[in-house]
């Protein structure tokens, strides 16, 4: 391939197909790269996806055959110990009606193929099996085009848009972004069952077509970081856990036998029984926050999605600053070809768009999110415990009064953490996410 | 825990590249210096198992996460995306 073209995006997960739809529209030649046998072959999410943000970039995405698993109409919350928990949940009619796809959940292979076929119309040409491995550059280090494992494999191009995932070898071989610590990642992994759509309305209480999300933390992850979730699929559930990788590191438990305990503990066992696992994953959830993330932008090259590591921890938001990182990049690179210039300078209005929306306001938010719970270990394994300890004693009937009851729960409490840490947990916490 | 790796991965659709695209680049690093082996547990697919003398790479079930590559507390793992089109492929995701 020795064509030039005008933009060359590594990458069609959501960041690179939202940039090439909105490049597409402008009539900008752009071709874009993927190293899976079709689009979303090498990706996963838990699989939330969000109407605001996807109709900013294909109003019309319904009508054109979105494959929309289930809309989300309750999110719960679980504080599990190992023999139970807690479970809050909220359910609201707007998430029917006037928040109709709020949110909504998908499988990547599916949801990811149908969005890069969308660009076709647009005149994109996305080009899979095929692995980006360097960038061209000029003599004075602007980045000219892309290297590929293909024969004669070069394409020069005025702006590369690096959109290729958490997992981005390239990033870290150009120097454009450093490889991530074991502490800025989540190692997460996903099962994938298969259970009739009844089955699922009816174990969620749930009417067709709607859907609910579960966001578990506590003893699970065995004493690591870690969170878990399951999500309802028309006839499938997406269960997933995951821990920060440097506590992977020194745990030794096995990502997968985590995941088998998972699904035989009381509150979850019952709500996968008779399903069958039809697949089987794993992914990086990009944890570090903002004090992780690289520099985005440079002369001739733009980084978006996870690979600039744009993930809202605390909101499991990823999937929604993926599709705007990479609209707001794509019209950067609009500007620069007004402008006709392409180094960093020319492509500032992606950094000034990032700057200005709720994505970088949301990360500065929680920048301190990461550390806090790194360093507060006791968040899923002490506390937990004991959360479950209390609830257990004051619902036990066996002739012990409520009044020592709470004197039991009082002491072991104290036994185990002591009154100043228990004042510095909150108060991290606090100043972690306020 | 009665599950085996080769039971889930049994589950993933592979097209496996003839050519590895994981590699330890020094086996000795392994056996001499790495007392943890951490690889050994965190790989969601059992890649890594050690045998006599040396740590092998069932590269043919990887999930294509990265962990080991910047896992290993030596560096000592050579890991690029397998040739376009191998590798795993999600049929769900």
């Amino acid at each position: 391939m020795r064509e030039q073209f005008d933009v060359a995006i590594v990458g069609a997960g959501p960041a690179g197909i939202s940039a090439a739809h909105v490049l597409g529209g402008r009539g900008i030649k752009t071709i874009v790269f993927e190293r899976g046998e079709y689009p979303g072959a090498k990706n996963i999410s838990g699989g939330v996806l969000y109407g605001h943000d996807l109709a900013r970039i294909l109003p019309d995405f319904r009508e054109k055959g979105c494959p929309i698993e289930r809309n989300i109409v309750e999110s719960r919350l679980w504080y599990l110990s190992n023999d139970g928990g807690y479970s809050v949940a909220f359910r609201d009619r707007a998430f029917c009606d006037r928040l109709f796809l709020n949110a909504f959940t998908v499988g990547r292979a599916r949801f990811d193929r149908w969005f890069a076929e969308q660009t076709k119309e647009k005149g994109i040409l996305v080009v899979c099996s095929t692995v980006v491995t360097d960038l061209l550059r000029d003599a004075r280090g602007q980045v000219i085009g892309v290297m590929t494992d293909r024969p004669e494999g070069d394409v020069k191009a005025r702006v590369v848009l690096l959109a290729d995932g958490i997992n981005s070898a390239l990033a870290a071989k150009t120097g454009f972004r450093p490889e991530p610590n074991p502490h800025d990642v989540a190692l997460a992994v996903k099962d994938v069952i298969e259970l009739p759509e009844e089955l699922i309305n009816e174990r969620f209480n749930v009417e067709t077509g709607q859907g609910v999300t579960t966001e578990i933390i506590g003893e699970i992850t065995e004493g690591m970081d870690g969170v878990a979730v399951i999500y309802t699929n028309r006839n499938s559930l997406s269960v997933c856990i995951g821990a920060n990788l440097s506590d992977f590191v020194k745990s030794r438990v096995k990502p997968y036998e985590m995941l088998e305990r998972l699904k035989e503990h009381p509150m979850v066992a019952p709500l996968i029984r008779g399903g069958q696992s039809k697949e089987y994953m794993a992914h990086w959830v990009a944890e570090g926050g903002y004090d992780s993330i690289p520099g985005l932008s440079g002369n001739g090259y733009l980084i978006a999605g996870d690979s600039g590591m744009l993930f809202n921890a605390l909101h499991r938001e990823g999937s929604n600053m993926a599709m705007t990182s990479g609209r707001f990049a794509a019209e950067a690179i609009v500007e620069a070809f007004d402008k006709g210039d392409f180094s960093s300078n020319g492509l500032a209005g992606y950094l000034e768009r990032l700057d200005g929306s709720y994505i970088m306001e949301d990360l500065k938010k929680y920048r301190g999110f990461g550390k806090f719970r790194l360093e507060h270990h006791e968040l899923f394994t002490t506390l937990p415990r004991l959360h479950s300890f209390a609830a257990r004693e004051m619902l036990t009937v066996d002739g012990v009064s409520k009044k020592e009851k709470q004197r039991i729960i009082w002491k072991a409490i104290r036994k185990e953490i002591s009154t100043g840490k228990m004042i510095r947990l909150f108060r991290h916490g606090w100043g972690s996410i306020k | 825990m009665t599950v085996k790796i080769e039971d889930k991965l049994f589950l993933d659709r592979f097209r496996v590249d003839e050519e590895p695209h994981i590699r330890i680049i020094e086996n000795a690093v392994c056996m001499d210096k790495c007392e943890e082996q951490p690889c050994l547990y965190f790989c969601p697919a059992n890649v890594y198992r050690l045998e006599k003398d040396r740590i092998v790479v069932a590269y043919e079930g990887c999930l294509e996460c990265g962990s080991c590559r910047i896992g290993c507390p030596y560096l000592n793992i050579e890991w690029r995306f397998p040739t376009g089109g191998y590798g795993i492929s999600h049929r769900f995701g």
